[in-house]
């Protein structure tokens, strides 16, 4: 039998934000590498 | 649980035996919750504060003036992505220093609201948040700019994470003397993204800061010496006592002083941030001679709170002074005029 917990309602609100922040980043670092690549490439450095 | 677990059989689907498997449990009843089964309600924002915000402000600040002094070009988006790694690695350094001071902070005022000794964040989760953030700040500097500026702010990260909060924080009361060379790096790193090295002027900026720290702390000190003291860390005040405290905050006010005139003589900058600079440090001197005839039974300690509060500016404002008169060497010798 597998146990779950069920969360508080400041457990929940706490754990979407820390999914949003950890979102942000991820984000940031694909923009990040982009712009990386983008300038490597544009500069002869690939 | 009581009975016998659900087995899977043929023709159940699988959505259906995951119902039949689970029971919800009250998040209060958790088996195991004092045992460090813990279900986290730390925010986003409660990591970002593990990051030390108001270090790290200063860190960005003092690592930009580093690339804007340093000689060469360098793009504005590789430079940007610089100084959030640069800025990332020093609230890292941050974390892992809340991680293994937990203890020391939970006991002194001005850090006891911290996230770790507040209970918002679990020790463990600010030890892998700090060690993931190191690591990816000094690959992602390294890939997008150079391997030294990477190697810089890897052992930036190391000096202030091992060197100063492991050993130095707890066993001398030359700790902040030697830690703060961790504080000094930034600038030396925003330099060497864009000339790829080091050299006498990365140097003096470095010294800037690195001479700087003593007085700073060290005032600080003066007035938290209770707190200290209740946590055991060997500040000079609580180890030398306030006398010996006062003279060494002169001395390394004249020494930031100097050296805070020293890029208007190696060319870094011209006679009128010389000038500048001279007037800013002699106040900062003036300073720390009040905090010298300061009565050792002060309770209030207003020098002291002064001086700490005049050295926060002094640095920032030494700083402002060198990238503007940067611009403005740069600005004149372009027009023509020098």
């Amino acid at each position: 039998m597998i146990e779950t917990v069920k969360l508080t309602d400041a457990q929940k609100k706490s754990r979407r934000g820390r999914n949003i922040a950890l979102g942000l980043v991820l984000a940031g670092l694909v923009v990040i590498f982009y712009i990386m690549t983008i300038v490597k490439f544009s500069s002869g450095h690939a | 649980m009581p009975g016998t677990p659900p087995r899977w059989r043929p023709g159940l689907k699988l959505q259906k035996f995951r119902v039949e498997c689970m029971s919800v449990v009250e998040n209060e009843n958790v088996a195991g919750t004092q045992a460090g089964l813990r279900i986290s309600e730390a925010s986003a924002g409660d990591f970002f504060a593990l990051l030390k915000p108001r270090v790290m402000s200063l860190v960005v600040f003092t690592a930009f003036a580093g690339m804007v002094l340093a000689p060469g070009h360098i793009n504005f988006a590789i430079a940007t992505i610089a100084i959030a790694c640069i800025a990332v690695g020093a609230g890292a350094s941050g974390a892992l220093n809340m991680w293994f001071d937990a203890d020391i902070d939970a006991v002194m005022d001005r850090t006891a609201k911290r996230p770790i000794p507040a209970g918002k964040v679990m020790p463990g989760e600010a030890l892998i948040f700090g060690l993931v953030l190191s690591a990816f700040s000094v690959v992602i500097l390294d890939l997008a700019v150079n391997s030294v500026a990477a190697g810089l702010l890897a052992f930036t990260i190391f000096f202030y994470a091992v060197v100063y909060t492991m050993w130095l924080k707890r066993s001398t009361p030359q700790n902040i003397v030697i830690g703060g060379a961790a504080g000094a790096f930034p600038p030396m790193i925003g330099w060497a993204c864009v000339t790829g090295g080091v050299s006498l002027d990365s140097i003096i900026l470095f010294l800037i800061i690195f001479l700087w720290t003593p007085a700073h702390f060290w005032a600080l000190a003066l007035f938290k010496m209770k707190d200290y003291g209740a946590a055991g860390v060997p500040m000079l005040p609580n180890v030398a006592g306030i006398p010996t405290t006062k003279k060494q905050i002169v001395l390394y006010a004249v020494l930031t002083a100097a050296v805070g005139v020293a890029p208007a003589f190696t060319g870094l900058s011209s006679v009128y941030y010389g000038a500048f600079s001279g007037l800013l440090g002699l106040a900062l001197v003036w300073m720390s001679i009040g905090v010298l005839r300061m009565d050792d039974a002060d309770q209030k300690m207003v020098p002291a709170k002064k001086l700490f509060a005049y050295s926060i500016l002094y640095l920032f404002v030494i700083f402002l002074a060198l990238m503007i008169d940067r611009l403005a060497m740069h600005l004149f010798s372009v027009g023509g005029i020098a």
